[in-house]
């Protein structure tokens, strides 16, 4: 029952990954890639690490698929594909089957040697406590990665955007006359009321 | 199922991503095809961790640590390219070759 | 029309009818038990048999939110509600789905039909989904994972994708526009929501339901913990799209935003997956703050234990629906600022006020004390802080309004002192 599992799981993650790199609407291949991380989420749930595949679904489907969807929205990457270019296909496809073939060869000469059955739930309280003990100091340059990202991010994207730092009610009133200090501006205003 | 399985399926798909990243022209499809070579080697860490037999949660943990970097070079790498975009008007890979602009 | 006893007398059935298809369904996840870890074909059958009562079940309670909720906002809004289709307006729903499945199947000159017709099943989806770890009673759970209250998190969070492409694949700027506005607001939102719930997975030291709800067996959580209770609720508001929080899907401004070029069935599937998901957030805000079935009385058993359930959850769709009933909606960016400049610090704070407590072993009544206290001075400094924007914008406003005749003017806004 696992081995069915195993293989549904395994043929919709490798499907979806050659729609991701096949397709050429990008927006289908943002989809499949949301579906060959789901994949890998239930791969997850196989060898026994359920967090590790809430984590994935969390990050990868909630946060980064939206990001690159906002990305490929914004960009309009999709006029590109369209276009015939199809020199550099056969080279690749002959390095990806070279390093496929060179890596199966390693695994199954190793196989035997760590031939096992048995796949090990590892509880979630170990995982917490290495997490924050023995994995304290790469948790937090892992937070300040996440951190300067986000600055970077933040920075990448603003430069050179300074017509829409403001919003339009935070403009200075068309009939401002320099910097009026706020008493003055009262007394003006009653005085064009005729109070 | 043993580590074999997992570890061929890590390495198809860590070699479609690869064949994604050498041949797509997009620089989000670029971006796209990483992230699959990353989630295969997050596959074949935490295959490695359940099926080693020691009982530590190391394959776990450091799969965690990737997902968090990779998170963190998408958000940043999808900002460059929008203002790549911003800036030239498209994302083709192979018309960004200069350091200047 | 019928006349009033009448009226009761077939509303009477109807509620019937309804309490023995709950009690059927309970008593259908009651016979199944808790399903062990050898995946036979025999216990799938029970899972899936589960599976499918308790989604029937949801669709029906979720059916019945839509009539509570109009006929709230009638009567606050000194109207009567639907009384027409069936006793009280009990069959209103009813036939506004009919209407909604009989209407034509238009679908726009979109580039990609398949997402169009696909997206609406990403929103709705995942709403059903997060009902297979939530616990009706002790032993009434689909599934009872040890992650249950993170795989809520990690589930609802795929909806967002859904409504992106929603409205992409409408080929409509105010389609688009309305689903960048709702992926924003959503992702800003789920933020301050994980840290409310993680403020009561502290305290309570698991992340299962059922634990969680027995640890509130002498005081329900919304004691302890307000500042958390305040943080998940307006964030659980926020992430169903309910008024404040509505201006990504209203009609008045974002001309129905990401749902506009949908018609008919299409719509009725998003119309359900909304309030699917408000029944989701009333569920989980009735079983981690307000003590689930256990507060006040214990565990009754299965049947009162599932209707004190329900009770608390339907008491906070009232109370939702009295906000949406209340409050006016939110600009967008007032509401980013809602949720990044006071939610997000607030569920930090309430986060280390946990931590600090748990480390210095001090006894649990100081959160609340402390929860109150972080609760009154944010309440006071995002009231100062919106004063003073509202004085300002009216202000500014005053000084651009066109004055027509200047000497029958009333005293103006001169009273609003900062």
């Amino acid at each position: 029952m696992g081995l069915a599992l195993f293989y549904a799981a395994a043929f919709l993650t490798l499907l979806a990954s050659f729609g991701v790199v096949a397709t050429r609407n990008i927006v289908h291949a943002a989809l499949f890639l949301l579906a060959a991380l789901a994949g890998v989420a239930g791969l997850f749930v196989l060898l026994y690490a359920e967090f590790l595949a809430l984590v994935q679904l969390l990050i990868y489907g909630g946060a980064i698929i939206i990001v690159i969807l906002f990305a490929l929205m914004l960009t309009r990457s999709g006029e590109y594909e369209g276009e015939t270019e199809t020199r550099r296909r056969p080279f690749a496809a002959v390095a990806a089957a070279l390093l496929f073939g060179l890596m199966t060869a390693v695994f199954v000469a190793d196989a035997e040697q760590f031939n096992t059955n048995t796949r090990q739930a590892i509880p979630f309280r170990t995982l917490a406590e290495d997490l924050f003990a023995a994995w304290a100091v790469p948790f937090e340059i892992a937070s300040l990665v996440l951190l300067v990202a986000l600055i970077g991010a933040v920075v990448i994207g603003r430069a050179g955007r300074e017509e829409d730092e403001t919003l339009p009610e935070d403009d200075e009133p068309d009939d401002a006359e320099g910097p009026v200090r706020r008493g003055s501006r009262r007394r003006a205003e009653r005085r064009r009321r005729g109070v | 199922m043993t580590l074999l399985h997992f570890q061929l399926l890590s390495a198809a798909i860590f070699c479609i991503g690869l064949y994604g990243v050498l041949a797509r022209r997009s620089a989000v499809l670029v971006l796209m095809s990483i992230e699959l070579m990353l989630n295969a080697v997050n596959l074949q860490l935490v295959a490695f961790g359940a099926f080693s037999g020691f009982g530590t949660s190391t394959g776990q943990v450091i799969a965690v640590f990737v997902i968090t970097i990779a998170a963190a070079e998408v958000g940043l790498a999808l900002a460059i390219v929008m203002r790549l975009f911003r800036s030239r008007g498209g994302v083709n890979m192979d018309e960004i070759d200069v350091m200047r602009g | 029309m019928r006349s009033k006893p009448v009226q009761l007398a077939i509303a009477g059935v109807l509620f019937v009818g309804v309490g023995v298809l709950v009690a059927v369904f309970t008593l259908a996840l009651a016979l199944l038990g808790e399903p062990d870890d050898n995946v036979t074909a025999l216990t799938a059958g029970k899972l899936v048999i589960a599976l499918f009562a308790l989604l029937t079940l949801i669709t029906t309670l979720g059916i019945s939110l839509v009539w509570l909720e109009r006929k709230q906002l009638g009567r606050m809004q000194g109207r009567v509600g639907p009384t027409r289709v069936g006793p009280f307006g009990l069959l209103q729903v009813v036939a506004d789905g009919i209407k909604l499945l009989m209407k034509e199947d238009v679908s726009p000159s979109s580039s990609s039909k398949a997402i169009f017709y696909v997206a609406p099943l990403l929103v709705f989806v995942p709403s059903f989904v997060v009902w297979l770890t939530i616990p009706l009673s002790e032993d009434l759970v689909v599934r009872s994972l040890d992650l249950g209250v993170f795989f809520f998190i990690a589930v609802s969070v795929l909806s967002i994708v859904g409504l992106i492409l929603a409205g992409w694949s409408s080929n409509s700027k105010y389609a688009i526009l309305g689903g960048f506005r709702s992926a924003a607001q959503l992702v800003s939102y789920e933020i301050p929501l994980i840290l409310g719930v993680l403020s009561v997975v502290m305290v309570a030291d698991s992340m299962r339901f059922t634990d969680v709800v027995n640890a509130q067996a002498t005081v329900p959580y919304i004691a302890l913990l307000p500042l958390a209770f305040v943080v998940f609720f307006i964030s659980g508001l926020a992430e169903v799209g309910r008024t404040p929080f509505d201006i990504y899907f209203a009609e008045s401004e974002v001309v129905g935003g990401p749902f506009v070029e949908y018609s008919g069935a299409h719509w009725a599937i998003f119309f359900l997956a909304e309030y699917v998901n408000t029944f989701v957030v009333a569920a989980l805000g009735a079983l981690l703050f307000l003590g689930g079935w256990v507060w006040p009385f214990g565990d009754l058993g299965q049947v009162p234990s599932v209707a004190i359930f329900l009770g608390k959850t339907y008491f906070l769709a009232v109370v939702i629906f009295w906000v949406r009933a209340t409050l006016p909606r939110l600009r967008i960016d007032q509401l980013m600022n809602v949720g990044w400049r006071l939610l997000i610090p607030l569920g930090f704070a309430s986060v280390i006020l946990i931590a600090v407590q748990r480390f210095y072993g001090w006894p649990t009544w100081t959160l609340t004390l402390m929860s109150l206290a972080a609760l009154v001075v944010a309440a006071w400094v995002q009231m100062r802080m919106q004063r003073k924007d509202a004085v300002a914008t009216a202000q500014r406003y005053a000084q651009r309004a066109v004055e027509v005749q200047p000497s029958r003017r009333r005293p103006g806004p001169e009273s609003q002192q900062a």
